[in-house]
């Protein structure tokens, strides 16, 4: 089980896995999460099921190596195996024909995204895909969403592809210059915190999909909470997907530093370890 | 000593205390409290009890074990014996003898207790699991011939393994379906080490697997399977056990800054994913070195959160209970071991505000000062506000440990499965049998928040429901 059919780069740090896993590759729906322990001392972390091969038996998740467990994982290869893999997890996407959809995806965001965008095409929105990256290495999945949106437009903060800016810089000329009925967005959370600005004003339904920190993902432990609407939620059940106008991103992202420190320990040791190991072989 | 001790001799025998780990040391480290009667010991303890005609503890134990004919087995020597006649009822002695209430269930009953201290039947029943695990590991019967019966049991806590045990010596195929990457369910990510070490619930487990049991890690029903895909894929019948699952806040304001943990979350950081062994383990906690750390709730699990967070080397360690002492559901036990290292205790206060730094951290919980009124439903004496006694207690951490609620996943998955107002599944008390055909539900999921052993009790009961169910 578990076993990594392939495993390639799409961006600096960041890889595209299919892994095989058939029970969740015919259940997973567009929005929902499996939660992924690399090894047996590893941690519990949720990642977003990009795609599913229900023939083949495999889902597809993208990862960018940021902290020691996402970094330990982009260093397997096809043919490895992942210790755990448990889901499909959480609610899925809220799909409707809304009319006009905007999926905005803000650099590894637009994998989270993409499934979503695939099935508010599939149920008949004219579906427009805006790709935001830091520079054009970090943008993703362009031909992907080429493939199944009405149009798509790319922005970069350094103006090296597509337009120069923010994501959201496009989404509010969009705005101008049409009816939008629908926004998703998914990336980091001052990105999605913009998005929810921006298209409140207007009164345009708008969903992020929150990532704070889990450990069981079942609703057991409480530990993903967050506040929407003045309540506490807890985001593995509850969600991932809530309205963006009603998230407190401010709540969220001050929880999402709870283990800064140690997490800095923890990749400190792992990159001082990597180093002694590359030196070793050399 | 002879074997031929008069009742009168027998009850002049001192109650034998357990040895337990030097109190400044244990709260440094995570190695179990209790070290267990020795060969000594223990048989001057089973020669404690008098070989009542009628005896009345087994009334006590929820699963009945045949607790003088074990003890009988100690004082003559044969710990091997003894262990054989506990597993005839109970196959999981190693962690009943210790996480167990027997004080509120065998013990109680004891009648040596109505004038002396009761024997020591927990201590005993630790004694020789222990005693067969290390010396000739533990032995399972003979496999019984197979009845073809698939049963799925959901959860691998303490119901759906004392099911298993049971089910899988009837010749059932037994598959328990769990939620997390190991078995256990709160006696692996709940109860912390030094007071269950988890390769004593590893060893357990095995011989469950050794039996015939099959066990699915990373299998959440109602998403990876339903409950309707279990019975379509063969299942004869279903065993629910999930456990309560969903923990309870306090609903007070500040409840989301950074430091406020649930004990859930807590405890399943620091057991299950061994985050007091970190960096070495990937999984991080609260850094609670020289902290204050505040736990709320009276009862087992604030106990180990609290005992938890002077390990990992809080400077003061809090419990913080809106009622008195004498309410406090935790066992007696736990409390004391708590006061012995070093565990400060404030009774009758609740918070009512947990107060922040400008970077969003926990820095002080606001306390309202509580008296007692009439007694409550629950027949306990209702803690009452008193107006304008609020204080503030500075606090770096705090776990809130006030009890579980139902986890709804198994309610959203299975439409036709009747539970009541509170999530709670409605099952019969005697057969476990829920409205579903061939679906039975026991433990907390069905009972809410309990203890080990009457999850088990109830299991046992479901295994022998099942079985007669399957021969309908």
């Amino acid at each position: 089980m578990n076993q990594i059919i392939s495993a390639d780069f799409i961006a600096p740090n960041i890889k595209r896995f299919k892994i095989l896993s058939p029970k969740i590759a015919a259940k997973r729906k567009p929005g929902q999460f499996v939660i992924i322990r690399v090894n047996d001392k590893g941690e519990r972390i949720p990642l977003t099921i990009a795609d599913s091969d229900p023939v083949e038996g495999t889902i597809q998740i993208i990862v960018q190596a940021i902290g020691k467990t996402t970094q330990e994982l982009n260093q397997l290869k096809a043919g490895d195996f992942i210790s755990d893999v448990v889901g499909p997890l959480g609610k899925p996407s809220h799909i409707e024909n809304f009319g006009t959809a905007v999926s905005i995806g803000g650099g590894v965001g637009t994998a989270i995204a993409f499934p979503t965008a695939v099935a508010l095409k599939q149920a008949g929105n004219h579906t427009i895909s805006i790709i935001g990256g830091r520079s054009k290495d970090y943008v993703i999945l362009e031909d992907e969403m080429k493939n199944i949106c009405d149009e798509v437009f790319i922005t970069t903060d350094d103006g090296s592809y597509g337009k120069h800016g923010f994501v959201t810089d496009q989404l509010k000329e969009l705005i101008e210059s049409r009816n939008i009925d629908f926004v998703l967005a998914i990336g980091p959370i001052p990105m999605m915190k913009a998005v929810a600005e921006v298209t409140r004003e207007k009164g345009i339904q708008t969903v992020v999909s929150l990532n704070p920190v889990m450990v069981d993902g079942t609703g057991m432990c409480g530990g993903c909470r967050a506040t929407v609407d003045d309540k506490t939620v807890f985001v593995c059940v509850d969600g991932p997907e809530f309205d963006a106008h009603k998230v407190d991103f401010e709540t969220l992202m001050r929880r999402n530093q709870t283990y800064n420190s140690q997490e800095r320990t923890a990749l400190d040791q792992h990159e001082c370890k990597l180093e002694k190991y590359n030196l070793q072989k050399a | 000593m002879p074997q031929t001790l008069t009742n009168k001799e027998r009850m002049k025998i001192p109650k034998q205390q357990m040895p337990e780990q030097d109190q400044t040391k244990r709260s440094n480290n995570f190695d179990e409290v209790n070290l267990g009667l020795t060969e000594e010991l223990a048989k001057l303890e089973a020669l404690r009890c008098i070989q009542c005609p009628k005896p009345t503890c087994i009334e006590g134990c929820p699963v009945g074990v045949k607790i003088g004919s074990f003890i009988g087995l100690i004082a003559e020597g044969d710990y091997l014996g003894a262990a054989a006649k506990l597993k005839e009822d109970n196959l999981l002695p190693a962690i009943c003898g210790r996480v167990c209430p027997q004080e509120e269930q065998c013990e109680v009953k004891c009648v040596v207790g109505k004038k002396n201290e009761p024997v020591a039947i927990g201590r005993l029943e630790r004694f020789v699991a222990d005693y067969e695990r290390e010396t000739v590991g533990i032995r399972t019967p003979e496999p019984k011939p197979k009845t073809g019966k698939k049963i799925g049991i959901v959860g691998s806590g303490p119901a759906g393994l004392s099911c298993a045990g049971d089910l899988i010596q009837m010749g059932h195929d037994v598959t328990v379906f769990e939620a997390l990457h190991e078995p256990g369910g709160v006696l692996i990510y709940g109860i912390p080490e030094f007071r269950l070490p988890k390769n004593i619930v590893k060893d357990e487990i095995d011989s469950l697997k050794k039996l015939g049991v099959n066990f699915e890690m990373n299998s959440v029903i109602g998403f990876t399977d339903t409950v309707d895909e279990l019975m379509q894929n063969g299942y004869d019948a279903i065993f629910i056990a999930v456990g309560a699952g969903l923990p309870y806040f306090l609903n007070i304001s500040g409840e989301n800054l950074n430091g406020v943990y649930s004990s859930n979350e807590f405890l399943t950081r620091v057991n299950l994913m061994k985050a007091y062994r970190f960096p070495e383990f990937d999984t991080p906690v609260f850094n609670c070195k020289d902290k204050n750390v505040a736990v709320f709730g009276g009862g087992n699990t604030a106990m180990d959160a609290v005992r938890t967070s002077k390990r990992l080397g809080a400077m003061n360690a809090y419990i913080i209970y809106r009622r008195s002492d004498v309410e406090m559901p935790a066992r007696k036990e736990e409390i004391h071991h708590a006061k012995e290292e070093g565990i400060e205790f404030t009774f009758l206060a609740n918070p009512v505000e947990f107060i922040g730094d400008e970077r969003g951290w926990l820095k002080s919980v606001k306390l309202q000062k509580m008296e007692l009124g009439e007694p409550d439903a629950s027949g306990r004496k209702r803690p009452v506000p008193i107006q304008g006694s609020e204080y503030i207690l500075p606090v770096d951490m705090a776990v809130v440990a006030i009890g579980n609620g139902s986890n709804p996943i198994i309610q959203k998955t299975t439409p036709d499965l009747e539970f009541n107002k509170w999530g709670n599944i409605v099952a019969d008390e005697e057969t476990m049998k829920t409205n579903k055909k061939g679906v039975f539900a026991g433990g907390d999921i069905v009972t809410g928040g309990a203890t080990v052993i009457l999850a088990m009790g109830a299991g046992r009961k479901a295994a022998k429901a099942i079985n007669d169910y399957l021969k309908e």
